[in-house]
């Protein structure tokens, strides 16, 4: 069992991230973090730099707790990437963060926390910043 | 005086409310395709030719000038924020600019690259108004062998000098003036490299070539080579300049300005060389050597200044002469065929003030440029977040849009995705895309003077030596093509500079331009 949380280095993914650890605290099962990037775009803000990385791990570390880092870039969607990471680890919840977005990026960017809520087997806890 | 006179209706012209959206639409287009690297200035004036036929060459060619100078200023952007030049010209701005933006100088980084590019375009135009008509003057005393000349010296030139495989270039250089040849011979009516294909007969459009080679190569080479990436742009706020800065910078800028213009209005200029010279130069009379290396601000002013100066330069035989020596230039070249404007030393005389118009744009633009850039840079860093895949899918819908609209036939559209194929492989197989696009506009023009040269001395092959230029020019000509095993001599003896120069101009400037972006890390990478 664990609990899967969609982190990304903004305010919303920080929220989320510390639910996420308050959640598996609570009930001492294993935390995945998922951070990805589709990688189609030479920047992306949201897909974790390596000095991120260090200071997240350096934080998971400092709380103690059992935790997976699944940072990748494989060409699919972020939603993707978090259904299969809850599939595969067994998920009993789901963290993601949420922020507000217009209809129209709404309607060309789609929405990772919207994919999320409606397809995932296991409930879904949303956070806001 | 004349010149000013001259001048001052330019600016009557280009000042028009018209023409100055024009101006503005070219400077956010060119600096738009100046920060996505992969994307020039050449591929875009390719890709608007089509669409801006319907407009006045005027028009239409204020706004090319906004692109070409845009696309200068939106390369030093993507090279300081994210160490990715946009451009093959700012590849050495990204050395010490990237460093700055890492120390979180990236405000003074950008501020010194718009400033400087600013400053040097200014004086490079000046410069411009100056050179260009003293050209034109001594041009037009030149008969055809002179002229037939000149322009082996700028194919050769262009294709020796810069990059790092004269096979491939001097390859690349074939492909072209093959291109070039298709078509009905124009003095004796046979058809050549036809194939039987009546549709050939007219020959092979320019605009689908350009097209064909820059965008649609660009677009598949990319769709086949995706390298999944995803880094993140340095934060940064409004670009701006301490007094030590500007101390810094300003003697840097002028420095710059005096290696870009005349490198740029040689053939075979470019901006790799006289940006790297400005570098090393800088770095010499720097007061703070152990700076260099860890963000100097010295280095990036200077080669900022020199890129912009080479683009200026680079218009002096483009207008002058009609010889282009970057891929803009020689896609502009195209344009003013395409509107029935014959380019060469008569085209002061015949079209003064389409010409003083556009010089006076360039001063418009740069100004609009500094505007725009200087507190806008970190926004448009923001493009380089837009997926690729959509980016290029535009593209290719614009190239065939455009392919198709010159002659409103589908045999376009085959020969354009067979040439885009052909740039797809030129790309694989490491040739400069530079010396085709040169060889194809000037190859026929090239012909044309040889035609003339040999028709004036009866077919006697000595009627191409009967100029003093041209045999000034010949010597010039074999001097380039000997220095390879000048150059070995040389080489015994160890330089510093010579082997750093080597190192940085080699891996960026193998012919490839503006519109080329072999120079990304990506790209290299993916070659090895």
């Amino acid at each position: 069992m664990s609990v899967v949380v969609g982190y990304v280095p903004t305010p919303e993914g920080e929220a989320a991230l510390e639910h996420a650890i308050r959640e598996v605290t609570q009930r001492g099962t294993r935390l995945v973090v998922v951070n990805t990037s589709r990688g189609d775009a030479l920047v992306d803000q949201r897909y974790a730099q390596p000095d991120q990385v260090k200071v997240l791990e350096d934080r998971l570390d400092a709380a103690g707790l059992e935790h997976l880092l699944l940072h990748s870039i494989r060409g699919r969607e972020a939603a993707e990437e978090i259904l299969e990471a809850a599939a595969e680890h067994r998920a009993d919840l789901i963290v993601v963060g949420l922020r507000r977005r217009t209809p129209v990026g709404k309607l060309l960017m789609g929405s990772t926390a919207q994919r999320v809520l409606l397809d995932a087997l296991c409930p879904v806890l949303a956070v806001k910043a | 005086m004349d010149v000013w006179g001259s001048l001052l209706d330019g600016f009557a012209t280009a000042a028009t409310p018209a023409n100055l959206v024009y101006a503005l639409v070219g400077v956010l287009l060119g600096t738009a395709v100046g920060v996505l690297p992969g994307l020039g200035p050449a591929m875009t004036v390719a890709l608007l030719l089509p669409v801006t036929y319907a407009l006045e060459p005027t028009s239409a060619f204020i706004m090319f000038a906004g692109i070409y100078y845009g696309g200068m200023y939106g390369g030093s952007t993507t090279s300081i924020l994210l160490n990715t030049p946009g451009e093959s010209s700012s590849v050495v701005t990204a050395i010490e600019g990237n460093k700055m933006a890492k120390a979180g100088r990236a405000s003074q980084a950008l501020a010194t690259a718009a400033i400087g590019s600013f400053v040097a375009g200014t004086i490079g135009t000046a410069l411009l108004v100056l050179f260009a008509p003293v050209v034109v003057g001594f041009a037009v005393s030149l008969g055809s062998p002179s002229y037939f000349a000149i322009m082996i010296l700028a194919l050769l030139a262009v294709t020796a000098v810069l990059g790092s495989s004269r096979v491939r270039g001097f390859s690349s250089l074939g492909l072209g003036l093959a291109i070039g040849l298709v078509g009905m011979d124009y003095t004796t009516g046979q058809p050549r490299l036809t194939f039987g294909v009546p549709l050939l007969a007219d020959g092979l459009d320019v605009v689908v070539v350009a097209v064909a080679i820059f965008a649609v190569g660009e677009a598949l080479w990319v769709a086949a080579h995706l390298r999944r990436t995803a880094s993140q742009i340095i934060p940064v706020g409004k670009p701006w300049m301490g007094k030590d800065d500007w101390k810094r910078s300003w003697r840097p800028w002028l420095r710059g300005t005096a290696y870009g213009f005349p490198f740029g209005a040689l053939p075979a200029g470019g901006a790799e060389i006289p940006t790297f010279l400005s570098y090393v130069t800088e770095k010499r009379l720097s007061r703070r050597p152990e700076e260099f290396g860890h963000g100097a601000i010295e280095g990036v002013a200077g080669p900022e200044a020199a890129n912009n100066a080479s683009a200026a330069g680079t218009l002096v035989p483009m207008l002058s002469l009609g010889l282009p020596t970057n891929a803009t230039a020689a896609v502009m070249l195209a344009a003013f065929t395409g509107y029935g404007i014959q380019p060469g030393p008569l085209l002061f005389d015949r079209e003064p003030e389409l010409v003083w118009a556009l010089i006076a744009s360039l001063f418009i633009g740069n100004a609009l440029l500094l505007l725009i850039n200087l507190p806008l840079a970190p926004a448009w860093a923001r493009l380089l977040q837009i997926p690729r895949p959509y980016l290029y899918a535009g593209i290719l819908f614009f190239a065939t849009l455009g392919a198709y609209s010159v002659n409103l036939q589908s045999f376009d559209l085959v020969i354009l995705l067979t040439l885009g194929l052909l740039g797809f492989a030129m790309r694989r197989f490491g040739l400069p895309v530079l010396p085709l696009v040169i060889g194809l506009i000037l190859g026929p023009r090239a012909e044309e003077q040889l035609r003339k040269s040999l028709q004036l001395s009866s077919g006697n092959i000595s009627g191409l030596w009967s100029e003093p230029v041209a045999v000034v020019v010949y010597v010039v000509v074999a001097l380039i093509l000997a220095w390879p095993l000048v150059a070995r001599v040389v080489r015994r003896r160890p330089a510093t500079d010579a082997s750093a120069l080597a190192a940085i101009v080699h891996p960026t400037s193998d012919g490839r331009t503006d519109a080329d972006p072999s120079t990304t890390p990506e790209r290299s990478e993916a070659r090895r």
